[in-house]
Formats: C-alpha cells, sequence, structure tokens
C-alpha cells in the first residue's frame, strides 16, 4: 500500500516539475523570440530550478532532465548568436553566474562554456577546467551525475582532441584527457556516495536505483575511448592508472563492477594487450565481493576474439606473455578473495583455459599449467558437492577435449586426471562419458598401451565401482548405456603393430578385470573380439615375419582369451562364454591350431554340461555349437568324430521331442560339408535324419497320447527339407525313394483322423511340395533327378 | 488677491546649473518625493562651480537681503526626519542686499572642496518601520534671505563618490578568526534555539592548520570542520569584484542540505545605549547542494556587481556606520542552521582601475 502511493506521488510530483518547465519554457520562447536576453535568463533559470527537485527517483528524474535538457538546446543556440542579444560570450559568461540557485546557474554556466568554447574566444582548457571545477559545488549524487553528464553531453564534440579545431594554441590532447578524467571522477564519487543517501531499510532499492544511473559514468570512459589523440603511450600512462587509482579507490563493489567492465569493453583490445599487467594488477586491489570472474572473462574473451581475428599477432600476445599475467592476476585475485566460493576459481580457470586454447592452442604446458592450478584449488577440499561447481570443473575438463578433437592431446596432460579426481562419482561418470563421446566422435584413435592406461585412468568411474557409490542405486539403463560406451570405446584402442596392440589388450584387460560381475558382460565381449581382430591379421602375416621373434603369436593372445573369458565364470555367464569360445574356436581353425581350438571347443562343452542349465538356452547353444563345428576344418578325423558325438549327443538328450529332432536333423551337417574337401558322409548323415525322424515320430504320438490329436507335421516338413538338401548336394545315400517315402508319410499323417488342420504347416509343406514341382519342371540335371519323385494325386 | 497668490507660489524660480555638468557622469537617485532623477556625480577636491540663476515671476521684483550658496554636507536621519546634521558647510555670497527686478545669474565656485564621505541612501524608508534607518547627502543651498514672507531657498542634489585604495587589512578582523570567537559562538549556542555553528572556522589562506583542542574541551559533538580559503588579503572588496575561493570540508558530521553565502550590511546609528542597528540581507547566492563528504571542495565565486553595495563607511561623524558581513549558512537536513559571520570591507576604486 505504502509503495503504491510512493509511486503515485511520484508521479505527482513528475507531473509538478514537467509542468513548471512547460510554464517557465513558454516564457522562455516568448523571451528568445524577442530577442530578450535578461527575460531568457530569468525564465531559463526558473525552468532549471525545476531540477532542484529531491523527491524523484533517478528514473523519473531522467525524465525531467531530458525534457530541461531539449529547452537548453534552444538556449544554447540563441547565445550562440551574439547579434541577437547583443551580449559578448565572455560577458554572458560572468552574467548566467548572477543566479541566485547553485543548479540552475551551472547548467547555464555549461551551457554558455560550451558557447564560448565554440567562439574561441578563450583557450578551451581553461574554459572546460573552469567548468569541471565550479561543477564541485553540486554535492547531490543524483542532481550532480545529471549535471556532470550535461557537461560531459555538451562539452564531447568541443575536446581538444588531435584533428578538432579546437586543438592548438596550448590546448592539447592531455587537456581534453584531463577534462574528462576529472569529470569521470567526481561523477564516480557522487555515484558511489549515492548508497549512503537514503534510510538503510531502503538499501535495495537504492542499489536498483544507483545502478539505473551507472551508465552515466561509463559514458565517461565511452567518450574517453573516443578520443582520437589518445595513443597507447597515452593510455598506458595517463588514462589507464588514472580510471584505475579511481576505481580502485572507490572501494564500492557495484562501482569497481561495472567500470571494470567498461574499461573491458570500451578500450581497444590492443591497448588491453599492451597494458595487461596495468589492469591486472588493480584486480587484487577490487573489494572482495566484487565479481572478478566475469570481468576476468570477459577480459580473456575478448583477448582470445582478438587473437582468433589477428593471428598474425600472435607473437605479441607471446611477447607481453598474456598467459602467465592472466595467470599471475587469477592466482593474485585467489588470494585476496579468500571467500571466493570454488565455482568461481573454477570458472575462472575456465576463462583461462578457453583464452589459451583459443590463443596458444599448440601450448599443451599451458593448458597443463591451468588444469594444476585447479588442482591446487580444489584439493585440500572434499569432494565438490555443489553442483554449479561441478559444472565448471566439467566444462574446464571438457574445453580440451573440444578442442583438441583428440583425446590423445588431453591424455598427456599431466594435471588432467588429478583434476577428475576431484569430482564426485556421479559427475566424474559423466565426464568419463564425455571424454568417450569425444573419441568416438573424432574418430580418435588410441595408439599407446601407455595412453590406453591414462585414458583409462581417466574413465575409471565407468570401469570399476568407486567408493562411496553403491552399484545397486544405480539406474540400470544408465548403467547399460555407460558400459555399451565403453565397449564401444575398446574398439578405437588400436595400433598396427601387433605387439603394441596386445600390450594395448593386456592394459585394457587389466583394467576390465577390476569391473566386477556387472561390468564383465559389457567389457569382455568388446576385448575378446579385439583380440580376435589381432589374431585375425596375424593369421595374414603369419608368413611374413619369418625369423624374427614375435611375442605377439596367435598361441599367447588365444591363453591371453581363454583368461579373459574364463573370468566370465565370476558372473556367471556362461551363455554369453560359450558364444566367446565358440568365436575363438573358429579363430584358432583359421590359424590352423588344432589343439586351441579343441580346447575351446572342450570349454564349450564343458560349460554347455555345467553351467547352461536352462532348456531353451541349451537349445541355442547346441545349435551355435553345431554351427561352429560344421565350419570347423582343423580337426583331425579322430577330435572330430569327439565332438561331433559328443554334440549329436547333447541333440539327442534336449528336453523337448522337437528341439531334440531339429537339433538333430542339425546334426546330420556336420557330416556333410559342402566344401571342396568338407567331409561328406552320407551314412552318417542318413543316419542322422533317420534319426530325427524317429524324434518325430515320437514327438507325434506323445501329442497323440497328451492331447488326444497328433500335432502339426511341421517337424516332418522340416526333415523333408533336409532330405532334399542332401539330395541335391548328392548324397548318394538320399535317394528319391525315401523322399517319395517321407512325402507319403506326411501326407498320411495330414490325413489321419486325429490330425489338426495347422494351415502353417500345410503351407510349409504345400511350398516345399512346390518346389519339387519346380525342380522336376525345371529339367536339366536337377529335373532329371526330381524326376523319380511322384508328388501323386 | 495677487499678495495672497503671491504668498504661496514662489516669487521667482531658482536653477543651478554646474559648469561642467554637462561631461559628469549621471547618478539615478530617489527624490523625497519618491520620483527618480538623475543627479551629477562628483568627487572630493573637486572644484564645484557653476551658475545660478534667479528669474522672477513674470513682472514682479524681488527684494531681498541678500542671496548665498551654501554646500551641505547632511545627515538625515530618519527617526529624526526632516532634521538634518550638516557636517559640511560652506558658504559663498551671491549678492549683496537689494531687489531683483528681471533674470539674473550669478557665478559661484567652491575650490577643492573637501568631501571625505560618500552620498549613502539608506534602506527604502516605507519597507522599514524603525526609525534608525538613516542616510546622507550633499546638497547646494540656495537662499535668498528676504525679511519677511520668509527666506526663498533651493536645493539642488549631487552625489559624491571617493574612489579609494584598498584599505589597509584591519587586524581586528583577524581576531575575529580565532578561537576566541569560537568560543563566543558556543556561548551563543546555548543560549538560542538556532544550532549556530560552533566548530566553523574561518581561517586565512596562510593558516592552513587547525587547532581543534578547544573544540574537544568544550565537550561538544564536533560535526563539522572546513577550510575557507579567500581570494583578496582577506575580508576587503571593491563594489565590482568577485568573492573567489574555495571551501574544503575536513570534517562532516552533519547532513548538510546546502550551503549559502548571504552579505548582508549593517546600518548602526547613534552611540552608546542609543545605539540602533538595522540589518538587510543584500544577497543570497548558493554555493552548494547536497551533502559533501570529508575532502570535498567547493568553489566560490560570487560576483558582486549585481548588487547594490556601497563602500563600508564606519562612524561618520559618531553618527553612524555601514558595515558589510558575509555570513556563510549550512542548513542541515532538519532544517538547522549553521552560519559563521565575517566583515568585509568594501571599498570603491576608479572606473579606469
Amino acid at each position: 500500500m505504502m509503495i503504491s502511493n510512493g509511486i503515485e506521488d511520484e508521479e505527482k510530483w513528475l507531473a509538478e516539475g514537467i509542468a513548471g518547465i512547460q510554464h517557465n519554457a513558454f516564457y522562455l520562447h516568448r523571451a528568445l523570440d524577442s530577442n530578450n536576453l535578461r527575460e531568457a535568463l530569468k525564465y531559463s533559470a526558473q525552468l532549471l530550478s525545476e531540477l532542484r527537485t529531491s523527491r524523484l527517483s533517478p528514473h523519473k528524474y531522467y525524465e525531467l532532465y531530458m525534457r530541461a535538457f531539449d529547452e537548453l538546446r534552444r538556449l544554447e543556440i540563441f547565445f550562440k548568436e551574439e547579434d541577437r542579444h547583443g551580449c559578448p560570450v565572455i560577458d554572458l559568461y560572468e552574467l548566467v553566474q548572477h543566479a541566485g540557485n547553485i543548479l540552475p546557474r551551472l547548467y547555464l554556466l555549461c551551457t554558455v562554456g560550451s558557447v564560448y568554447i565554440k567562439s574561441k574566444e578563450a583557450p578551451a582548457k581553461d574554459i572546460l577546467r573552469d567548468l569541471v571545477e565550479m561543477c564541485r559545488a553540486v554535492q547531490h549524487p543524483v542532481r550532480g551525475l545529471f549535471l556532470r553528464s550535461y557537461l560531459a553531453q555538451v562539452s564531447r564534440d568541443k575536446l581538444p582532441d588531435i584533428g578538432s579545431e579546437y586543438e592548438g594554441e596550448g590546448d592539447t590532447v592531455m587537456d581534453a584527457v584531463e577534462f574528462v578524467l576529472q569529470n569521470f571522477t567526481e561523477m564516480n564519487k557522487l555515484w558511489v556516495r549515492m548508497q549512503h543517501q537514503g534510510p538503510h531499510r531502503e538499501k535495495e532499492k537504492l542499489e536498483k536505483e544507483r545502478n539505473e544511473l551507472r551508465d552515466l559514468v561509463g559514458k565517461n570512459l565511452h567518450v574517453l575511448s573516443q578520443i582520437e589523440g589518445i595513443d597507447l603511450e597515452m593510455y598506458r600512462d595517463t588514462v589507464l592508472p588514472s580510471v584505475l587509482e579511481q576505481i580502485v579507490n572507490c572501494k564500492d563493489e557495484l562501482a569497481q563492477y561495472y567500470l571494470m567492465d567498461c574499461i573491458i569493453q570500451v578500450f581497444p583490445d590492443e591497448y588491453h594487450l599492451q597494458t595487461l599487467e596495468t589492469l591486472l594488477s588493480a584486480c587484487p586491489q577490487l573489494q572482495p565481493t566484487v565479481d572478478l570472474k566475469t570481468v576476468l572473462s570477459q577480459l580473456m574473451e575478448r583477448l582470445s576474439n582478438y587473437a582468433s581475428l589477428n593471428p598474425e599477432l600472435l607473437p605479441e600476445f607471446l611477447q607481453v606473455e598474456a598467459f602467465s599475467k592472466l595467470s599471475n592476476a587469477i592466482g593474485k585475485v585467489m588470494e585476496a578473495q579468500v571467500d571466493m566460493p570454488v565455482v568461481g576459481a573454477i570458472s575462472l580457470y575456465v576463462s583461462l583455459l578457453t583464452f589459451t586454447l583459443r590463443v596458444h592452442p599448440d601450448r599443451l604446458d599451458y593448458v597443463d599449467q591451468v588444469l594444476g592450478a585447479c588442482v591446487k584449488i580444489l584439493s585440500g577440499k572434499p569432494k565438490l558437492e555443489d553442483s554449479k561447481a561441478t559444472k565448471q570443473v566439467v566444462a574446464l575438463l571438457s574445453a580440451p577435449l573440444d578442442k583438441y578433437d583428440d583425446i590423445v592431446t588431453a591424455l598427456t596432460l599431466s594435471n588432467y586426471p588429478r583434476v577428475m579426481d576431484h569430482l564426485d562419482a556421479g559427475t566424474n561418470k559423466v565426464m568419463a562419458m564425455v571424454i568417450i563421446r569425444s573419441i568416438m566422435k573424432n574418430k580418435s584413435w588410441v595408439s599407446t598401451s601407455d595412453k590406453v592406461e591414462v585414458l583409462f585412468e581417466l574413465i575409471k568411474g565407468l570401469i570399476k565401482d568407486l567408493e562411496g557409490i553403491s552399484t545397486d542405486e544405480l539406474d540400470e539403463e544408465d548403467f547399460n548405456e555407460e558400459q555399451n560406451s565403453v565397449a564401444c570405446l575398446m574398439h578405437m584402442l588400436y595400433n598396427d603393430e601387433p605387439e603394441e596392440m596386445l600390450k594395448i589388450i593386456c592394459t585394457v584387460w587389466k583394467h576390465v578385470m577390476s569391473g566386477g560381475p556387472k561390468r564383465l558382460p559389457f567389457t569382455v565381449p568388446s576385448l575378446v573380439f579385439s583380440a580376435l581382430k589381432l589374431v585375425r591379421r596375424l593369421q595374414g602375416q603369419d608368413g611374413d615375419v619369418g625369423g624374427e621373434e614375435v611375442p605377439a603369436t596367435p598361441k599367447k593372445i588365444f591363453q591371453l582369451l581363454n583368461q579373459i573369458i574364463e573370468t566370465l565364470s565370476v558372473v556367471p555367464a556362461p551363455e554369453l562364454a560359450l558364444r566367446l569360445y565358440l568365436q575363438c574356436a573358429e579363430a584358432a581353425n583359421d590359424c590352423d591350431l588344432e589343439p586351441v581350438a579343441y580346447d575351446f571347443f572342450t570349454q564349450s562343452f564343458v560349460l554347455y554340461e555345467e553351467e547352461v542349465a536352462d532348456s531353451k538356452a541349451q537349445v541355442t547353444a547346441i545349435h551355435l555349437i553345431i554351427g561352429t563345428l560344421q565350419r570347423v576344418n582343423v580337426f583331425g578325423v579322430e577330435n572330430r568324430d569327439t565332438l561331433t558325438h559328443k554334440a549329436t549327443g547333447y541333440s539327442a538328450k534336449l528336453l523337448k521331442k522337437p528341439d531334440q529332432c531339429r537339433a538333430v536333423y542339425a546334426c546330420s551337417h556336420l557330416f556333410w560339408v559342402d566344401d571342396q574337401d568338407g567331409i561328406k558322409d552320407g551314412e552318417r548323415v542318413l543316419l542322422c535324419l533317420k534319426r530325427s525322424l524317429r524324434i518325430a515320430n515320437a514327438a507325434q504320438q506323445m501329442t497323440n497320447v497328451t492331447r488326444g490329436s497328433s500335432g502339426p507335421v511341421t517337424l516332418f516338413v522340416e526333415i523333408l527339407n533336409k532330405y532334399l538338401y542332401f539330395f541335391e548336394k548328392g548324397n548318394p545315400q538320399i535317394t528319391a525313394s525315401v523322399i517319395q517315402g517321407l512325402i507319403e508319410l506326411i501326407k498320411t499323417e495330414m490325413q489321419s483322423d486325429n490330425a489338426v488342420v495347422n494351415p502353417v504347416s500345410d503351407a510349409f509343406f504345400t511350398s516345399t511340395l512346390r518346389y519339387i514341382q519346380f525342380q522336376k519342371e525345371k529339367g536339366g540335371a536337377m529335373g532329371e533327378k526330381y524326376d523319380s519323385i511322384k508328388l501323386g494325386g | 488677491m495677487n499678495f495672497i497668490v503671491g504668498a504661496f507660489k514662489p516669487a521667482c524660480h531658482i536653477s543651478v546649473t554646474f559648469s561642467d555638468g554637462k561631461n559628469r557622469k549621471q547618478i539615478p537617485i530617489k527624490k523625497d518625493n519618491g520620483q527618480a532623477t538623475t543627479v551629477p556625480l562628483f568627487h572630493s577636491q573637486d572644484n564645484i562651480t557653476g551658475t545660478i540663476t534667479v528669474e522672477p515671476v513674470s513682472g514682479k521684483k524681488v527684494e531681498h537681503n541678500g542671496i548665498k550658496v551654501e554646500l551641505l554636507g547632511q545627515i538625515e536621519m530618519y527617526f529624526d526626519k526632516g532634521n538634518f546634521y550638516d557636517f559640511t558647510s560652506l558658504v559663498r555670497e551671491l549678492d549683496v542686499p537689494g531687489e531683483i527686478y528681471e533674470r539674473k545669474t550669478f557665478q559661484f565656485e567652491f575650490s577643492t572642496v573637501e568631501m571625505p564621505y560618500e552620498t549613502y541612501n539608506g534602506v527604502n524608508v516605507r519597507l522599514s518601520y524603525v526609525e534608525n534607518v538613516l542616510g546622507y547627502r550633499y546638497v547646494l543651498k540656495v537662499t535668498i534671505s528676504r525679511g519677511y514672507g520668509g527666506s526663498i531657498t533651493h536645493f539642488q542634489d549631487f552625489v559624491v563618490w571617493n574612489y579609494t585604495p584598498p584599505p589597509s587589512i584591519n587586524n581586528s578582523i583577524k581576531m575575529e578568526v580565532g578561537i576566541e570567537d569560537c568560543l563566543h559562538i558556543e556561548f551563543e549556542y546555548n543560549k538560542s534555539k538556532y544550532a549556530i555553528l560552533t566548530q566553523l572556522y574561518f581561517t586565512s589562506p596562510f593558516e592552513t592548520k587547525l587547532n581543534c583542542t578547544s573544540c574537544c574541551l568544550l565537550g561538544q559533538r564536533l560535526i563539522a570542520m572546513l577550510i575557507l580559503n579567500w581570494n583578496a588579503d582577506l575580508s576587503r572588496y571593491h563594489l565590482k569584484d568577485v568573492i573567489i575561493g574555495k571551501i574544503y570540508f575536513l570534517l562532516v558530521r552533519i547532513k548538510i542540505k546546502n550551503m549559502d553565502l548571504e552579505i548582508r550590511r549593517r546600518e548602526s546609528t547613534g552611540s552608546g545605549s542609543n545605539t540602533h542597528v538595522e540589518t538587510e540581507t543584500l544577497a543570497k547566492f548558493e554555493l552548494m547542494d547536497g551533502a559533501p563528504v570529508r575532502g570535498e571542495s567547493i568553489p566560490i565565486r560570487l560576483f558582486l556587481s549585481p548588487y547594490e553595495l556601497t563602500p563600508t563607511c564606519r562612524n561618520i561623524n559618531n553618527k553612524f556606520s555601514v558595515k558589510y558581513y558575509l555570513n556563510l549558512v549550512l542548513v542541515d537536513e532538519e532544517d538547522r542552521r549553521y552560519f559563521k559571520q565575517q566583515e568585509i570591507t568594501i571599498y570603491r576604486i576608479g572606473e579606469t582601475q
């Protein structure tokens, strides 16, 4: 309620002020029209008296000021035309000083002063000095600020700058600089003082209002930056030290922050670069609460933009030791602002790092230095819990990754992992993921075991359980994604040298091993395949390596693989292990290492026997075994017999009849490898098929007994297809008549009373018959072969 | 009838013409009846010469016991209006007793007349009901003495200005700067409701260090301490002078709203227990807006020319004095006024100086 009244009152006061200005402006205009100087001075003074109010907020006061400003423009034009008022400007300069009230007097004085300078009847510097000095009389912050900003406004195009018409005859750029500097200093003092003007409880409001006026002060710096005559030397020796002195001495947080930012924004980058030391030395002297991180970040951003736009200037950056100066300054700021939160400190270093990466991308030592400084900050503190600080650390660590496209570079930074150590486990993982993604995105190969070692040290949050975080709490989806990423990562670890590659694999293995049962199923397959890839490579080069001693032999790798897969037993993941064994076996086969391959098969069977208990899993497993075994050709007769015998035996021992049946007919392929040198044992093929047929029959009968109806004929049709396959491949044991018999059998089954119509199996059968018919009609050798099969009906 | 008319009308016209009147500067004055007119300007030691014309009203003769012209310096007290005290009186006989039938002119001359005091017009009577307001003037009085019907008189005003070199510094003024004065003001502080500036020192440009031990001894709160730096040799200014100075605030413990510089004129008449004093503020000139902080310095530049000042007069013929004072006033946010007054001596310099 009170606030709204306050606002209403203010509106009222503003309206009164405006009305006062308008009223006097009317008479002022009349006086101007009739060239009546005395009246003009009288009414302009009255008009300006409206600006003496203390009741308006800066915002409203500005409105009033602007109206008065417009009127002063008219008055200034009038003053310029001496023939209208008949008073020499020098007399006018005295005349306006007769005004009784200080504020109107000084506004008028500034107005005449600007005309006086323009007339060039007196040295500009003397007039400027007088004006800026006389304005001291207004000590009220808001009124003083506006008065001085008026002074700045009317004088800015009349400064004795180089090339300006006001230069020369003792008026130098230095005079212009001194004038602006003094006005700036006085305005800043007033601005800073503003905070002490009101009652304490309105502090917040006051600060807000004060902030609204900051551009009035900053304008002076802008004017300074526009003075052509300020060269680097003058900026370094005069302008910057003076401005900084004022900033430091005012001891005000708001002002210091704003003005430092102003300096950085308005003056050229080139000057910043050359005066870096001076500028930075002011920072530790500022109030401890000043948001220096933003200020310095701005500076570094500007400098790095400057550097990237002007690559030819890089030597200059080196020459002035920009990096070490910035780095030192940040260190000093940290010392000065002991209360700076970690987040602030880190974000400062993020800025410095960004600067370094952009300006000195080749200086990895700089990057490492920055990271080292961060380690210093973080050490001795508990792990970060502040999420903002954590974000900053992540940003810090991500920056080099983004820049270098190549994680390998980051891996050479000794402080990189030390920074990571300070992250909490969760963030550590996030960071690890960032690293992995970066590698994947940039397809950067990690090619030595040393680097792999570092890399895995970095991402150890993903590789093993870290202290303080329980795996139970993990989101399964996230966990899977992380582990899949790790698995992907392994394929980016590559070296053309088999020896080094083996080292890499061993290193990875060492790390992966500690991953625990939850991670191994994800990581082991990748590792295995990575090793197998190496095996394949060696297999190709086998002949070439000749006499040289090659430690990285397939044999050695297979030994390692054995160990690797074995660890899965702790998970346990028998099915996975079985698959991997089979892969290895196949690879060993390709390397012509019979005992090794045999051993892998043995391992597979052992797993099958001892670990794979689930019947469905068994079915899958046995099919895999059969499939692999079928392709393996390294074995001698004896070994092969043992293995095929085992496979066939296990097939027939599956739980469900249909599974038995299918496994057994699959075994038939073990005896007929459709290769040039492949085994072709027609008899045993037929045996398998007959056996499967018997099982199918048994299955049918069992259905009859248990369900009261015979099952579908699918199994028979499947077997028929096998017959046809071997028939076509030329297995002498498979004759047309056998096929004929089977067809008849199926037909009978389908027509039996108990038969259940099953569209799927019927369609399957019909298609098969149609295939036979097709082959018959196609003619040629195959057609002739099929000719003897009668499809009947 | 004619006789009666003649008794009420002046029997003749008298006019005075200064021989160099046309070349003299004309100064505007206000006559007793309120009308404005201009009169010539003279200086001390001038020769005052001219012609007096007596012209009887047509067809009448003027019989007289002698004609004389007097140069009078008169002081008129407004509380004693109509009574003049002549401090200068010079007489020239113009004519022996006789009769005048027609227009007749007389030359007169007062050589190197000593006129030590300037013409001075006091405060407007209408505005002031008090009786001690004063004025004094120089006048030429022409008297035609007659045996009957009284004498015929004619007054011709003129103005006297005296250009003087800058007066030497009066030691008594300097004394006022000291600690004693401070104690004196402190005394008044307790008496009146005004908070009088106790710790406001005026100091000459030569004294930069302030001794505030005395203030502390008083057990009073020290509220402000400042140094005032005046131009000129402290406290003397000519009529068109500019007061230039600077105020340094060494200590500020009050919230100052603004600071004014006033020029005050004090006219005092009479002596002893009959002394009457009238003070008038001629100028109120704002020097500062807002509250300064420690270390601030505020410029002072006050042009005296717009104000109607006259030279300082001290104890003219034991009758009166006109003194000028500068009064520095600080107003705090609760509208309490702290002030410090100091006499200045005003003098007139020649136009060409």
